[in-house]
């Protein structure tokens, strides 16, 4: 039981990270209805970032204390974050109004390769190191309640609490504030939202930088588990069943989409894994997903897709 | 009595086509001030059409619209909506996940000046804009009677309703000028009769100056002050109700002519 609940506990964790990633995609869609393949491009372009001005803001300014680098670097991080947001919307999505989806599809594939190869003239080709100085000790809890308790990578639970946090601070933003309720409006009819004065270009400047600022949160936790380097941008592969499974639409789907692959990657490996050999973990979460194209193609909690005739 | 003005909105020679097929044709009309004035045609006659030409929807490849004097042609629909023109759709584009009062809350977007900071560090000044703004929907929701729905998402609403609340974020503009896009559409006599009620309270409350589009050819003669008539997008008839009603090419043109 204890070694069940370990399991479980690692997977819930994994997954919240996925959800992190995804909910990134599913912001953009939402405001925009883009599927934004930029997006794990965007997680190692923030996390590079990090890295990077979290060495040369130390020396440039010439002073040797890690918590103010790591702050200093984290601001300067977002601050490209939304100069990127500025940049697409003024040089491509500008200029994609009332297009095609396909089309827009496309220019997020022009966007990532752009990014991805942006990001190393910038900021180097090296495999970087982010620290913010989370522990890295695992801890046991529930030793009362099981024999040996159940061991947990601190670290990771963490991750966890700040994805958490992450995540309401954006429901109440989405909920409670103007801007918020202009992103909902943009994001349920742009032509009714231009009629009543919503500035389209506006709110897409906001959405990618929102966006931006999710990947910025999720290339830093993942950074400093794995290291910055090219395949980080890979980690955002595994976002896309994360949202087939929750809906493309749905921001709770994100999270909850992002737990069931993170659990069910982690059980099915420790429990059926043995019977294929192992290592289903890494195709595990794509059969899902296809399953669920079978039998729910909007998602758990996407929008029903209903055709009027 | 109501008092009509000058000349508001001046449609001068508008054609609009998609590819070969022509929409509209050499289209003018005036709409004076607080003066609702109406446009009617058969399916197919070009009149949403010439709402989307209004409201910066379309642009038409010729002629010109003039708001107050001042002449538009390529706009947007979001400069439209900053010159004071509101206007509700045939098939509702509400924002169907949101409540009624977040529906028509969008429509005071405009009149809201704080930034994004602001809101979301939820700062004085941007708490006290939201309450504010807040208090003149309210008065449109008691206007329109739809309390009892404040909180509900709007897609769960009954369809009358819903063209209440499309009418309400409209109206949250304060637009100089209204277009309605069919606002009864598919309504029951009942319901027909409050919304009539409903735009024949805010062209005299609020003196806002209305243009719209209407199938209901009872309805429309007995609240508007002019009507346009369109067929195959030209103009065939425009005048007060009773000079329409006996015009003999309307006439034809909706009970058919015998050859």
């Amino acid at each position: 039981m204890g070694f069940f609940l370990e399991t479980l506990f690692g997977g819930l964790m994994v997954g919240m990270l996925y959800s992190l990633i995804a909910l990134g995609f599913v912001l953009i869609y939402k405001a925009s209805g883009v599927f934004n393949f930029a997006q794990g491009a965007m997680v190692l372009f923030a996390a590079m970032a990090m890295a990077r001005f979290y060495e040369w803001i130390p020396k440039w300014f010439g002073f040797d204390n890690k918590i103010l680098a790591n702050v200093l670097a984290f601001a300067a991080a977002i601050l490209v974050m939304i100069a990127v947001a500025w940049a697409i919307e003024r040089l491509v999505l500008r200029h994609l109004v009332n297009q095609e989806h396909i089309t827009l599809l496309m220019a997020t594939l022009g966007i990532t390769y752009f990014l991805e190869g942006f990001g190393q003239t910038l900021f180097g080709s090296g495999i970087y190191k982010i620290d913010v100085g989370m522990p890295k000790d695992p801890v046991l809890v529930l030793e009362g309640l099981f024999p040996g308790g159940v061991l947990i990578n601190k670290e990771d639970l963490y991750a966890a609490v700040i994805a958490a946090v992450l995540v309401a601070l954006l429901a109440l933003f989405f909920q409670k504030t103007a801007t918020g309720r202009a992103l909902r409006a943009v994001a349920d009819d742009h032509q009714a939202a231009q009629s009543i004065g919503i500035p389209l270009g506006r709110i897409w400047i906001i959405v990618w930088s929102v966006a931006g600022v999710v990947a910025l949160v999720a290339g830093v936790i993942w950074g400093s588990k794995l290291g910055v380097q090219f395949s980080l941008s890979l980690v955002a592969l595994k976002a896309l069943p994360v949202v087939i499974l929750g809906g493309l639409t749905s921001v709770p789907g994100a999270i909850i989409g992002g737990l069931i692959i993170g659990v069910g990657e982690k059980l099915s490996e420790i429990y059926i894994g043995p019977m294929f050999g192992g290592g289903i973990e890494i195709w595990f979460a794509y059969v899902l997903a296809l399953l669920f194209l079978l039998v729910r193609p909007q998602g758990l909690f996407g929008e029903k897709i209903i055709d009027r005739v | 009595m109501r008092k009509i003005g000058e000349v508001i909105l001046d449609v001068h020679h508008i054609s609009l086509a998609f590819g070969g097929v022509k929409a509209l044709t050499d289209i003018s009309f005036d709409v004076r001030e607080h003066e609702i004035r109406a446009i009617i045609g058969p399916n197919g006659a070009g009149k949403s059409s010439m709402l989307n030409c209004i409201n910066g929807v379309y642009q038409p490849q010729q002629g010109t619209i003039a708001l107050r004097g001042q002449t538009f042609k390529h706009m947007n629909s979001r400069q439209v909506a900053e010159m004071g023109v509101a206007r509700t759709f045939q098939n509702l584009a509400l924002f169907k996940g949101m409540s009624v009062l977040d529906n028509i809350m969008t429509g005071r977007n405009l009149k809201m000046k704080s930034n994004l900071f602001m809101q979301a560090l939820r700062l004085g000044p941007a708490q006290r804009e939201e309450a504010e703004q807040r208090l003149f929907v309210e008065r449109i929701i008691d206007f329109l009677e739809i309390q009892p729905y404040r909180k509900t998402p709007v897609g769960r609403m009954p369809y009358g309703l819903q063209k209440r609340v499309d009418l309400g974020r409209a109206l949250a503009m304060e637009p100089q000028v209204l277009l309605l896009d069919e606002p009864m559409a598919g309504m029951n006599v009942e319901e027909k009769q409050d919304m009539s009620r409903f735009i024949l309270d805010v062209n005299d409350e609020f003196g806002t100056t209305i243009v719209l589009i209407e199938h209901d050819m009872g309805v429309v003669m007995d609240i508007s002050d002019r009507v346009v008539v369109l067929d195959y997008g030209k103009k065939i008839g425009d005048g007060t109700p009773d000079e329409v009603r006996n015009n003999t090419d309307v006439i034809s043109a909706y009970l058919g002519t015998s050859h």
